[in-house]
């Protein structure tokens, strides 16, 4: 508390100093202007929160960057799914910290699950190592019958919303061309065919 | 770049935050449970609600006691249940609420014990429906878990063990409360045990259940 700069005038629980408590003051500041429906702050609130998320987890995986990029969407979906639960008297590194735990817990217990699948091959380490990729290019394959499968269970437009902008990589502006969908009904069904399958992908990941 | 997509997604995507909604979420699952749990003890527990003993009840002091055991209950859990569900609230303080009934009600029943003749003591814990009353807690309970599970999955809880076996605890408190309506029992040994064993399967099935169905 003898720090100068802290001139917090609430909740002595943060004793983060420096630029970290500036920088969560601005956060907070953005959430309550969201909140109270500004969508232009709360899409600053998302850009910035993902940067230090990044940062964060970063150190928590120390593997690919696509893990930590993976990480980062689920905890901002998180939030946006949990926006309500946010409580004015709780600090928000300590909402956002619970959330965040939580995303990397479910994380890792996934990917133990995934390394028991794959890790008993073989002894010899150069047919281990051929017979990895062997698995994964068929990995590949089942992933992608799974893909088509999952999408083949969504309505027409989420569907085509999602093949369009996600896999082709096209822009919203131009599969709403191509499909006569308005640009809104895009954004909309890709939110929630892609919702609709992470739902499906999780209910089936608890099955295998 | 993906994530830049995401974010514009987000920020443009339909949503409507409200404060009330963890208020409204649990509220509405207390509600179902209540009115489920007196809906089946009326048509589906043999012998409903006994009207004419429940009026005789009514003007007991122990009658009262032993309603005050779950009803006190269900507020507390509730209240910690409430707290589970949002991310970074603290919880410590409604877990120590949840347990002064508990304490209340042993010291009550030890009491009670200590009192009566070594004889009477077995008779004063099993009564004469242990049997019934804990099977008949534990089915009055199921439409809360069901329902307040539901509920609470709609929110954030981030440790959802936990957050499971408060919720069953929640729904077991309201069962035991529809229960007491029905129950003869009057002595404090009695739903010292029952009431809490039957509290607590709900409570573990909600902490076996919480890691799968409250996913969010």
């Amino acid at each position: 508390m003898a720090a100068p700069a802290c001139n917090a005038t609430r909740d002595d629980r943060v004793r983060d100093t420096g630029p970290l408590t500036s920088a969560e003051r601005r956060l907070t500041a953005l959430l309550q202007a969201s909140i109270d429906g500004d969508r232009h702050a709360y899409r600053r609130f998302l850009d910035e929160l993902a940067r230090h998320l990044r940062i964060r987890l970063r150190k928590h995986l120390r593997q690919q960057d696509a893990d930590v990029e993976d990480l980062v969407q689920e905890v901002l979906i998180a939030v946006h799914k949990g926006l309500d639960t946010f409580r004015p008297d709780v600090p928000l590194t300590a909402w956002i910290s619970a959330i965040v735990r939580y995303k990397l817990a479910d994380h890792f217990r996934m990917n133990a699950r995934r390394n028991e699948l794959f890790e008993p091959l073989d002894e010899d380490e150069a047919s281990a190592s051929a017979s990895v990729t062997a698995v994964s290019s068929l990995d590949a394959l089942d992933a992608r019958r799974d893909l088509d499968r999952l999408l083949a269970t969504l309505p027409p437009r989420q569907r085509e919303s999602i093949v369009q902008t996600r896999l082709w990589g096209r822009s919203v502006a131009e599969t709403a061309a191509s499909t006569g969908l308005s640009e809104s009904a895009v954004k909309v069904g890709v939110h929630r065919g892609l919702k609709t399958l992470a739902a499906k992908i999780r209910r089936k990941a608890h099955e295998d | 770049m993906k994530t830049d997509l995401l974010i514009a997604m987000l920020a443009d995507g339909p949503r409507a935050p409200s404060r009330a909604a963890v208020g409204r979420r649990l509220g509405g699952g207390v509600m179902f449970g209540v009115a489920a749990a007196l809906l089946l003890l009326v048509f589906v527990v043999p012998g409903g609600i006994p009207t004419k003993a429940l009026v005789a009840r009514l003007s007991m002091p122990m009658f009262w006691a032993k309603l005050a055991l779950p009803a006190s209950m269900t507020v507390a859990a509730l209240a910690v249940v409430s707290r589970l569900s949002q991310p970074g609230v603290p919880t410590e303080r409604a877990w120590k609420m949840l347990c002064v009934p508990i304490a209340l009600v042993w010291l009550a029943a030890l009491a009670t014990l200590a009192d009566a003749p070594a004889s009477l003591r077995a008779a004063l814990v099993l009564g004469h429906t242990w049997q019934t009353c804990l099977t008949h807690i534990v089915l009055l309970s199921v439409p809360g878990l069901a329902a307040l599970l539901t509920a609470v999955r709609g929110l954030a809880p981030t440790r959802p063990a936990l957050a499971g076996a408060a919720t069953g605890l929640l729904a077991g408190a309201i069962g035991a409360l529809a229960y007491s309506l029905r129950c003869p029992e009057m002595e404090p040994p009695f739903w010292a045990t029952w009431y809490l064993l039957g509290m607590a399967v709900p409570a573990l099935a909600g902490a076996l259940l919480g890691p799968r169905w409250i996913r969010w």
